[in-house]
């Protein structure tokens, strides 16, 4: 491999944004016929790299080389003349086109706009790789991974040589994950190279052949994936041993009692689908509760529900104030149920869409909890500012600033901002929903000793989580959900992954793709 | 009840097409993303240009105009005015990223300021009683009528009784249509407009599609301006006479949803709306008429209300409608 002709080959990249270096000196090569894996902590500068060669990014200073010729990539369409193709995290379609509308955007081709032949044309590049895309299928009536082939199939049919895929897998269930994997090994039986950008490790080895390690911005490393280790790979990633086992201490037993108690809860949605179905359980003081489940399988309704953000359609669920001093919930106004202390840290999607708004910076941020305190029309601003400098420091977040707008910030560095913000207005229940989603390594084990932190203080934690393995580790009890419906509550000391993932796919494992 | 229809429908039809105009060029733009507010304001630019060059010619020239000069001359004039108000906002909103909605207000006001500036020094000019600008040999050109259309009867006034802007309107909203929905710039077009990140990636110039397609469509618009002073006003300019038909134009797109084709007869109808109160008997009182008036709107919110009932995906606006579009922004 090593006399091989490297398909891509980027030397000393440097790129900036404002005073952040993202990229330093960065070297990276490619070649056909081999997957490498991107691997790094959030905010290495992974996407960065890569987006400059799909031309969304221009680098300040370096050369980018293309099979030997010294290329200059100024937008998308000049890396799609490279033969570059990259299936961002977000993915780029347009919702109301279909398929096959989207696939043949932006291709430039002689004569006529004949939208059939096009479809003629995707479906034998589906029958050549195994895909399953209905061409006239509108994107906003697919599910996320079909989404996902649509992508794929659209840089085929461009004739991308070099597909780069930016954490693919983020939002597949496993079988999803097992399928698009194959699909990259079809690719790379056809001399393609393949580029995937990730943090799980047992995806890099499940996948890879080469691994490529960046930190903070710079090239750390590169590897053959069979000739190494998870250890090792972590040790590069982060640059100091860590610890791979979370710490979970046992409850506190002195004043242990049921603190939110849900009973037959069924809660629908605006179409009228159940999400919720009889979903009953507690939630104790001095516990973590964790939440399992496949995306979308009512996680989010649940907790939206205790916080009273959504309409329920029947069941109770009510906050012990005292072992006998139950108060119902349903039908409570969500800022009455957060003076109760009640806190909700809900992580969506675009990390952003809740709780957090972009165009503030942190210490703004930290007033949408406390805007309401104090007899006067008038803020206070120096305790949120005093809050925000505290949560800033504490939980290492990187920031220009206090005053930076939040949406200029990394993926990671917003959710530290919103779940610490949460965390310090000392609740009795913790609601937190991917709260280490994105989130690197370091970051997360920040995030799991707040979550302990904050049970060891008698506060019942929910953590709705997507990683098996942290859940099982991190958990005193976890509530398995599928297709709204409970399959089961296990004891988090004595269950194991593999449990829990086949309870997650136990009921309507039709609905559960 | 026939004779009212023929008379009716080729008044419906001569108001209808200065917002055919004004609402096919405001979809064109609207694909692009580009929420052009302007719009009303090109219409009196296109029209006041029109005039300014139809005044001048019409005063070199003496009593006879070449009909090739006189035609053409203020149609370009109309179509460079209108082209510089679609550079304006271009500039402003795409390269500065300027708000859409208050680029395009400001432009409104602008543009009709700028009519009615330059209409009063003509106006001053020629130092009439009644104050306004009657270009009557320049409209008699452009209300040149098929020379068959006399003697079809009924038919021939209700198809063939308009001046030749009146079918290039017509033939403009069909292409618009084709042109958004059958080729492959359409659909490149239209995904500026939906998603631009996503257009970038597909290798789609983002600043390119919406510079041409929102002064493609400024320029269609302002044609609306010229039509309404050369042919439906008899080539009259009077400060303020054109009214709030750029705003029904915008109206217009949300009635028919962004569909060019359908805007054809939708304009027709707003057009009947729009002067149906002088055929309905309302006597003296003014205020039933302005009752009348208020039937475009009304529709308007109607149709907004049911599309928003239905909550079809492809009756929505364009997704990235009014928003700013940066690359590298995060």
């Amino acid at each position: 491999m090593a006399q091989q002709q490297p398909a891509i080959r980027m030397r000393n990249i440097c790129k900036s944004f404002g005073s952040v270096q993202a990229n330093h000196n960065m070297n990276l090569d490619v070649y056909r016929g081999e997957i490498l894996a991107l691997l790094g902590e959030n905010g290495s500068g992974k996407t960065t790299l890569m987006n400059m060669l799909s031309g969304i990014y221009y680098p300040d200073s370096g050369t980018i080389e293309i099979d030997g010729k010294r290329v200059n990539i100024s937008s998308p369409k000049d890396s799609f003349d490279y033969g570059i193709g990259m299936i961002h995290q977000h993915f780029k379609l347009v919702n109301v086109f279909t398929a096959a509308e989207n696939i043949v955007l932006g291709v430039k081709e002689k004569g006529k706009f004949n939208i059939d032949a096009a479809v003629e044309r995707i479906k034998e590049i589906c029958d050549t790789y195994g895909f399953d895309v209905d061409p006239y299928q509108k994107i906003y009536d697919m599910s996320v991974s079909q989404k996902q082939t649509v992508e794929i199939v659209k840089q085929l049919y461009r004739g991308a040589e070099i597909l780069i895929l930016d954490e693919p897998t983020a939002v597949l269930t496993p079988q999803e994950t097992d399928k698009l994997f194959a699909v990259l090994r079809n690719m790379r039986a056809n001399n393609k190279a393949v580029v995937i950008i990730t943090h799980k490790l047992n995806e890099v080895e499940n996948i890879s052949d080469r691994v490529v390690v960046l930190r903070k911005g710079e090239y750390v490393g590169e590897m053959i994936t069979s000739e190494t280790t998870q250890q090792e790979m972590t040790n590069m990633m982060v640059g100091r041993q860590i610890s791979l086992n979370i710490e979970r201490p046992d409850p506190e037993m002195k004043y242990r009692m049921k603190r939110i108690v849900v009973k037959n809860l069924t809660v629908k949605n605006r179409e009228g689908v159940t999400k919720l179905d009889d979903v009953s359980f507690d939630a104790w003081t001095g516990e973590i509760l964790g939440i399992a489940g496949i995306s979308g399988s009512g996680q989010k309704e649940l907790l939206e529900a205790i916080a009273g953000l959504q309409p329920v359609e029947s069941g109770s669920i009510e906050y012990m104030v005292d072992v006998d001093e139950p108060v119902q919930l349903i039908g409570m106004d969500p800022v009455k149920i957060a003076d109760m202390g009640v806190a909700l840290s809900f992580v969506p999607e675009d990390r952003l869409g809740m709780g957090l708004v972009g165009s503030m910076g942190v210490t703004d941020n930290m007033m949408l909890r406390s805007f309401r305190n104090g007899p006067t029309p008038f803020t206070d601003r120096k305790d949120p500012k005093h809050l925000a400098e505290v949560v800033v420091d504490e939980l290492e977040v990187d920031t220009p600033g206090i005053a930076t707008p939040v949406r200029r910030l990394s993926g990671g560095n917003v959710q530290k901002v919103l779940v610490g913000r949460e965390i310090a207005s000392a609740p009795t229940v913790l609601l937190s929903a991917y709260a280490v989603r994105g989130l690197d390594v370091n970051s997360s084990y920040l995030i799991y000793d707040l979550l302990n932190m904050q049970k060891g203080n008698g506060v019942a934690v929910v953590y709705v989580g997507e990683d098996l393995d942290v859940l099982v580790e991190l958990c005193d009890r976890i509530l398995v959900l599928c297709g709204g419906k409970v399959s089961g509550i296990v004891d988090g000391r004595k269950t194991d992954k593999n449990e829990v993932g086949l309870m997650m796919t136990k009921l309507g494992g039709g609905e559960a793709q | 009840m026939f004779s009212f229809l023929v008379s009716f429908i080729p008044r419906a039809v001569v108001q209808s097409i200065p917002l055919l105009f004004g609402s096919t060029g405001e979809i064109v733009s609207e694909k692009s993303g580009n929420l052009n507010l302007g719009i009303p304001g090109v219409m009196y630019v296109g029209g006041i240009c029109g005039v300014i060059g139809a005044f001048f010619y019409e005063h070199s020239a003496g009593g006879e105009l070449n009909p090739a000069l006189g035609i053409g001359i203020p149609l370009l004039c109309c179509l460079v005015g209108s082209l510089l108000m679609g550079l304006l906002y271009c500039f402003l909103t795409v390269n500065l990223r300027a708000n859409q909605n208050v680029t395009g207000l400001a432009m409104t006001t602008f543009g009709v300021g700028f009519g009615n500036f330059f209409g009063g020094s003509l106006i001053k000019l020629v130092g009439a009683e009644i104050p306004t600008i009657s270009l009557s040999a320049t409209s008699h050109l452009y209300r040149t009528k098929l020379p068959f259309a006399e003697g079809l009867g009924w038919f021939g006034q209700i198809f063939f009784s308009y001046g030749f802007l009146a079918y290039v309107a017509i033939i403009i909203a069909v292409a618009a249509s084709y042109m958004l929905n059958h080729t492959r710039a359409g659909l490149q077009l239209r995904a500026v407009g939906e998603d631009p990140a996503t257009a970038d990636a597909a290798g789609i110039g983002i600043t390119r599609y919406k510079y041409l397609a929102t002064c493609s469509g400024c320029m269609i618009a302002g044609l609306g301006g010229l039509y309404y002073v050369m042919d439906y006003a008899n080539g009259i300019w009077a400060n303020d006479a054109f009214g709030d038909r750029g705003w029904l134009a915008i109206a217009l797109v949300i009635f028919t949803i962004w569909r060019p084709n359908v805007s054809i007869f939708a304009s027709i109808l707003f057009g009947g709306l729009y002067i149906l109160y002088i055929f309905i008997p309302t006597g003296t009182d003014l205020a039933v008429k302005e009752l009348y008036k208020m039937l475009p709107y009304v529709v308007t919110i109607v149709v907004l209300v049911i599309s928003s009932l239905r909550n079809k995906r492809e009756n929505q606006p364009p997704e990235h409608l009014g928003l700013p579009y940066f690359r590298e922004d995060r």
